[in-house]
């Protein structure tokens, strides 16, 4: 298992250099300046077609991601390519050595991000997301593409499908005094590189983990595996969850690409079922999360 | 994109898997003659985007012209579970022994594709019993995992060298039309042994669309639809009269559980993106005033990037340009929020300081 916060921390006092595929895209572009601005380290950017160019005057641009690799010797790379390219691009990554893949894009075919999650299988390699709002230790390095204000460093990770609720609830944790060691967006798709049993194996051994917060929607069953996890590993730290869509129509894909109820698979029924097996409280409503967290600590 | 029984079907011939005799008409004229064509008896059968209308009444036996007269603009008119009937399959009556149960559908939490098949079908897949449910990667069925199966969930054998050739074609069609589901049910075990797909359900991945144009005639679009994509937004057509508008696909969820929770009934779920901006949350309005029914709008915004009050000016714009005249409740999110209720004061759009005030508000307009 990666240690995702030595790689997002990085060994001394060096913070990690990170990459940007797609760096001079509008989106690419105004992300990657507020990346900047947060105080994550971007070292080169990749844009076929602009190599040898520089970024507002001061971030290498190459070719291809081996180029940037080779010349940064950046292991983390958050990726803003168009989703027609992204197969392309995660392989140019990969290949060049790449262990954190942050895929930002949103409708990335599923039989592409099911390829590049083989290949990074082979390559001992995470990707986090497609079509996810990325992730970030508050005050230290944000590589995504979610605002500043909600976040405030803290002990709770919070764990997403979604974004803005992610934000929101992240949002609401702090201003309750419950800050974030962690923040990582799963990502609204069907198939995803870290799923939210992976992620909980990220989080689940940092030392000073107070709480976890899970942030579901509709669709897939994520929730309920994740939910069997924490009953089969009888994790006993405070758990709080939320999930979205619990009105939302059968058979329609809301939004997301992955968040749609066929049958009783990925029903909101389905998933509050199983939490509620797993002895983890479900929010009716975003505001309730840090109430329900409070309650759970004070059982402890 | 979810196809309809005949759409699914026209691709299960494509790939030689054995239909009934049938054929898909919008209209009566049309149908007449696909009557004809087809000759008595046969089913007429609605063409849904949804499960469960055979309980609904969507499928009818028809033995003669005077019950076709009298059925077939009856099952045309439906609506089942919201969905009004797209079109309606003619299909020749068929005899068989068994009714049997297969699909191949992408199993998310494995990241793989996953036959699951049974020796009982016909009825939704959630009341299949004795479910045989085999991971098969990311590639096509091989003969023997197919032989596998077959054998598995005690088909006889003459039968199983159809099963397997029935499983291997599904699983071609599946990866290469890239589909999430693909479903027979009932696929039914003829007297000679051999199989016949009675129906069929198709859903594909919408994201590779780019890479499936002769899968474009199968796509159905309501104009505001197409609108929203244009916009790229996410649109969802409901039957209520709130319309909910917000920015990002889990928030405009959270939106209408909440909204429904407090006896509200939404219009549509409209994601117009995770980062709304004037542009955006402008087109938003636009689109929302050439919905019928709406009698107010619910705005749910979670700013960040962007400043509410460049969001806020969309308001008065639309008021201004006479896009809209609904009431709208809203609450932004995000820095400068003082300044957008300053400028919003005389408008037609009140600003909540939370979303739960918003929804009160909104609930109260529309029962007045």
């Amino acid at each position: 298992m990666t240690d995702i916060f030595e790689l997002l921390k990085g060994k001394g006092s060096e913070k990690q250099p990170v990459i940007v595929q797609g760096i001079t895209g509008k989106f690419g572009t105004r992300h990657t300046n507020l990346m900047i601005e947060y105080g994550t380290n971007i070292v080169a950017g990749v844009t076929p077609g602009k190599g040898g160019q520089k970024f507002e005057d001061s971030v290498p641009i190459y070719e291809t991601a081996k180029e940037a690799v080779d010349a940064t010797g950046a292991k983390i790379s958050i990726m803003f390519v168009p989703a027609k390219f992204f197969l392309g691009a995660a392989k140019d990554a990969l290949e060049a050595g790449i262990k954190l893949l942050i895929a930002i894009p949103e409708h990335v075919p599923v039989q592409d991000a099911m390829k590049t999650i083989e290949l990074a299988k082979q390559k001992g390699a995470i990707m986090i997301g497609p079509n996810t709002p990325g992730v970030m230790i508050p005050d230290l390095i944000k590589i995504g593409i979610m605002p500043a204000s909600p976040f405030k460093f803290g002990n709770v990770a919070v764990l997403s499908k979604s974004g803005t609720l992610l934000y929101e609830i992240s949002n609401n944790l702090s201003t309750s005094g419950f800050g974030q060691c962690i923040t990582l967006g799963i990502g609204g798709d069907p198939i995803n590189g870290t799923r939210l049993i992976d992620a909980f194996d990220m989080v689940k051994d940092y030392p000073n983990l107070d709480g976890i917060v899970v942030v579901g929607e509709i669709g897939g069953d994520a929730e309920e595996v994740f939910a069997q996890k924490i009953i089969d590993e009888n994790f006993k730290k405070p758990i709080v969850a939320y999930v979205a869509g619990r009105k939302a129509p059968k058979e329609k894909r809301m939004g997301h690409a992955g968040a749609i109820v066929m049958g009783n698979y990925g029903s909101a029924e389905s998933k509050i079922a199983m939490f509620s097996k797993a002895n983890i409280p479900v929010a009716k409503r975003p505001v309730e999360v840090p109430i329900l967290l409070a309650g759970k600590m004070e059982k402890k | 994109m979810r196809l309809l029984e005949y759409q699914a079907k026209e691709l299960f011939k494509e790939y030689d898997i054995r239909i009934p005799d049938s054929i898909a008409s919008k209209d009566i004229e049309s149908g007449r003659k696909d009557a004809e064509k087809i000759g008595y008896p046969f089913v007429i059968k609605a063409q849904v985007p949804v499960g469960g209308r055979g309980k609904a009444g969507g499928i009818q036996k028809c033995h003669n012209e005077d019950e076709f007269e009298l059925k077939y603009p009856q099952v045309l008119n439906m609506t089942i579970k919201g969905e009004k009937t797209r079109a309606i399959l003619l299909e020749k009556m068929s005899e068989y022994e068994k009714e049997i149960y297969l699909s191949l559908f992408l199993n998310r939490s494995k990241r793989c594709y996953t036959i699951i098949s049974s020796a009982e079908g016909g009825v939704e897949i959630e009341s299949v019993k004795n479910q045989t449910i085999r991971e098969v990667g990311l590639g096509e069925v091989t003969k023997k995992v197919a032989e596998e199966v077959a054998k598995e969930i005690g088909l006889k054998e003459n039968s199983i060298p159809h099963f397997v050739d029935i499983l291997q074609k599904l699983s071609k069609l599946t990866v290469e039309k890239e589909a999430e589901l693909t479903e027979i049910n009932p696929l039914v075990i003829l007297k000679d042994g051999s199989m016949m797909a009675l129906d069929g359900k198709m859903m594909t991945d919408d994201n590779s669309n780019f890479r499936h144009k002769e899968l474009a005639k199968y796509q159905e679009k309501t104009e505001l639809e197409k609108m929203a994509e244009e916009s790229g937004f996410s649109l969802v057509e409901l039957d209520g009269n709130v319309a909910v508008i917000g920015n990002g696909a889990g928030l405009v969820m959270s939106t209408l559980d909440m909204l429904t929770d407090n006896g509200g009934k939404a219009a549509c779920f409209l994601d117009v993106g995770g980062t709304a901006t004037t542009e955006s949350v402008y087109e938003a309005l636009t689109l929302i005033s050439k919905m019928k029914n709406v009698k107010a709008v619910l705005v749910n915004l979670y700013g960040g990037i962007v400043k509410t009050s460049i969001v806020a000016s969309a308001f008065l714009k639309a008021y201004d340009d006479k896009i809209i005249v609904l009431p709208v409740f809203a609450r932004l999110m995000g820095a400068e929020s003082e300044k957008s209720k300053e400028m919003l004061k005389d408008s037609e759009t009140k600003l909540s300081p939370s979303i739960e005030e918003a929804i009160n508000n909104v609930v109260m307009e529309v029962n007045k």
